[in-house]
């Protein structure tokens, strides 16, 4: 957040020495700490996966191997001969399949939560902060009344009522992924409306719609970024918790808390269920939270 | 302080009611009665179970009857599906489960993630603190729901150590699973939050004095720097509890303790409406609740606070 003030107030000394830019020093520093980079690159793989991993598979997530029906505990596990490379679940469907369609599902609910979280928790903070007095008043007590309800009880309510679908997911998730997206903006437009940039939009007539969208948005992005980046692995977290409960994403579509969920059921007899899709969902969030810290030490040095 | 307290209520009770206002509407938008079956039922024993069940009221007349009963007798009326009980006979069936794992978990968590916290604090920059951000940063890719598979596999397949799951009247055996599986992920936050604040506070200028002086470490501690640097911990704890109580859900079910979430999640899956709401409205209320007192703790130890 300073590194952004400072880079508007000095602009016009750093013009003459052929300066770096904001974004510039960000991805030195970012690209500086190793832990960052590692995730970016797991995350990396992870995305291939998801993307390309199809293509290796031998069997399709929905195709049951006949051979191993009803005997998989025994001959089910991974192998690379039959090309169940993760092995089958009890179904005999194969879990590589499975994992991949779960990786993407995952990763797509991750994103999704993540952007609905960008575009309505920004529009909504920078409007109330900017504003201020009675409207602010207002909207964030709204926020503040939301989010001291115990939403994923409420989710499931509307998960139950409405049916379990992905739709409902997704519109669940949206509903509340925003909260703190605009808490945070809130408190970054506070910080930055009486500037004198903003001021001079003022004075020469800019409205106030377009104050927001021109003048504030832009310099909030830096920290809109790093929370959105940190948002990603919580989406994940809270659609893997539903779905473990067999409330969230139904077959024959599944997601790595589906697939943790059913890997649970044959903890003893056949492991391999449950140890990929954890592997998975471990290992991304990890490399998620990295690239986030990485992101917040590069873009928001101020906040340790 | 009064005021501030009034205020706070002022806040809160609508936040209540709206949750139950919501719920309330949510339900009356569900498709199908819960007495429909395959066969059908006769008009009139519809009639007359809508009766019973007060269905065949307004929908403003039930709510405030529904209010009414929560708020004076603490009645969430009758569950849908399983005809012979009440809301109530479930909530005290398997809240008390819930409430105990639970509160051990909060105990574990604020003990175990403060101490762990102020010990890399003090001894910054040594193994210590480096072992405390280990752990820390391990488990927050381990929410409750990957650390109760990871534990009963470690636990009860491999070192056949604990059960991995059941609760036999909560004997310690059986609780512990839960509580780890529970706590170790808040357990982390807490454990983070008061290593950097505590840092903050043991950089601060009046923490210097206090050791020029010539006071003991263990006194400037103590007595001067716990008690600030657990200001934003004590404001954590309102969305610690809130995770806790909601992922006791995956542990009621994950270990079959007999617990609330279980009932909830049953009454999910079966669409037991009256289950779900009398469920979600009371832990609602619980929630809010514990938010109002970890409001008015804090204005109290914050003097920073003014009301």
């Amino acid at each position: 957040m300073s590194a952004l003030d400072t880079n508007s107030d000095t602009g016009a000394l750093t013009a003459e020495v052929k300066g770096r830019s904001l974004w510039q020093d960000a991805r030195t520093r970012f690209f500086r700490n190793k832990a960052a980079v590692a995730g970016l690159v797991i995350f990396a793989l992870v995305l291939l996966f998801a993307v390309f991993g199809g293509l290796f598979a031998q069997w399709s997530n929905e195709e049951i191997d006949w051979s191993m029906l009803g005997n998989f505990e025994r001959i089910g596990g991974p192998s690379l001969e039959n090309g169940h490379y993760f092995g089958v679940d009890e179904t005999g469907r194969d879990i590589y399949a499975r994992t991949v369609q779960g990786t993407r599902i995952s990763l797509m609910i991750g994103v999704i939560g993540a952007l609905v979280s960008v575009v309505v928790g920004t529009a909504y903070g920078a409007a109330a902060g900017y504003i201020g007095g009675r409207t602010d008043d207002v909207m964030m007590r709204l926020v503040d009344v939301l989010m001291s309800i115990p939403y994923m009880f409420v989710l499931i309510l509307l998960l139950v009522v409405f049916g379990r679908s992905m739709f409902m997911l997704f519109v669940g998730i949206g509903l509340i992924s925003w909260l703190d997206m605009a808490r945070i903006v809130r408190g970054q437009t506070l910080s930055i409306k009486h500037k004198e940039f903003v001021e001079a939009a003022i004075a020469t007539g800019v409205s106030t719609p377009a104050i927001i969208a021109r003048h504030i948005v832009p310099n909030l992005l830096g920290v809109v970024i790093v929370y959105a980046t940190l948002l990603v692995p919580q989406m994940i977290i809270f659609e893997s918790f539903i779905s473990f409960l067999g409330l969230g994403v139904q077959e024959p579509a599944t997601s790595w808390g589906a697939l943790i969920n059913s890997g649970t059921d044959h903890l003893r007899t056949a492991p391999w269920k449950l140890y990929f899709p954890l592997a998975f969902f471990v290992v991304t969030l990890f490399a998620l939270f990295f690239i986030g810290d990485g992101l917040r030490d590069a873009l928001d040095p101020k906040d340790r | 302080m009064t005021v501030f307290i009034l205020r706070r209520l002022a806040v809160a009770v609508p936040t209540l009611l709206l949750l139950i206002v919501m719920s309330f509407i949510l339900m009356e938008a569900a498709p199908g009665s819960p007495f429909a079956t395959e066969r059908g039922v006769p008009p009139e024993v519809l009639a007359n179970l809508e009766a019973k069940y007060g269905l065949d009221r307004s929908l403003i007349e039930r709510m405030g009857i529904y209010i009414w009963n929560v708020v004076t007798q603490f009645d969430f009326g009758p569950s849908f599906k399983f005809k012979d009980r009440t809301v109530n006979d479930l909530i005290e069936q398997g809240f008390p489960v819930t409430l105990t794992y639970g509160f051990w978990s909060f105990v574990v968590a604020v003990l175990v993630g403060g101490t762990l916290g102020i010990l890399a604090a003090v001894y910054h920059n040594s193994w210590l603190d480096y072992l405390a951000v280990g752990i820390s940063i391990g488990a927050q890719v381990l929410p409750n729901f990957v650390m109760a598979p990871i534990l009963v596999i470690i636990f009860t397949l491999w070192l056949g150590w604990l059960p991995g799951g059941g609760w036999r009247g909560g004997q310690i055996e059986y609780l512990i699973l839960p509580v780890i599986a529970l706590s170790t992920s808040y357990m982390a936050s807490i454990a983070r939050l008061t290593r950097s604040s505590m840092l903050e506070v043991l950089n601060a200028g009046f923490i210097r004095t206090a050791y020029a002086k010539g006071l003991p470490t263990r006194h400037v501690i103590f007595r001067h720097a716990l008690k600030p640097a657990l200001l934003p911990v004590i404001s954590y704890l309102g969305p610690a509890f809130v995770g806790m109580i909601t992922g006791s859900v995956v542990i009621d079910v994950f270990f079959s303790t007999g617990g609330i979430g279980q009932f909830f999640v049953n009454s999910a899956l079966a669409r037991d409406y009256s289950v779900i709401m009398g469920i979600t409205i009371l832990i609602g209320a619980l929630t809010i609740f514990f938010n109002l007192v970890v409001d008015i703790l804090y204005a109290w130890i914050d003097p920073k606070i003014r009301y």
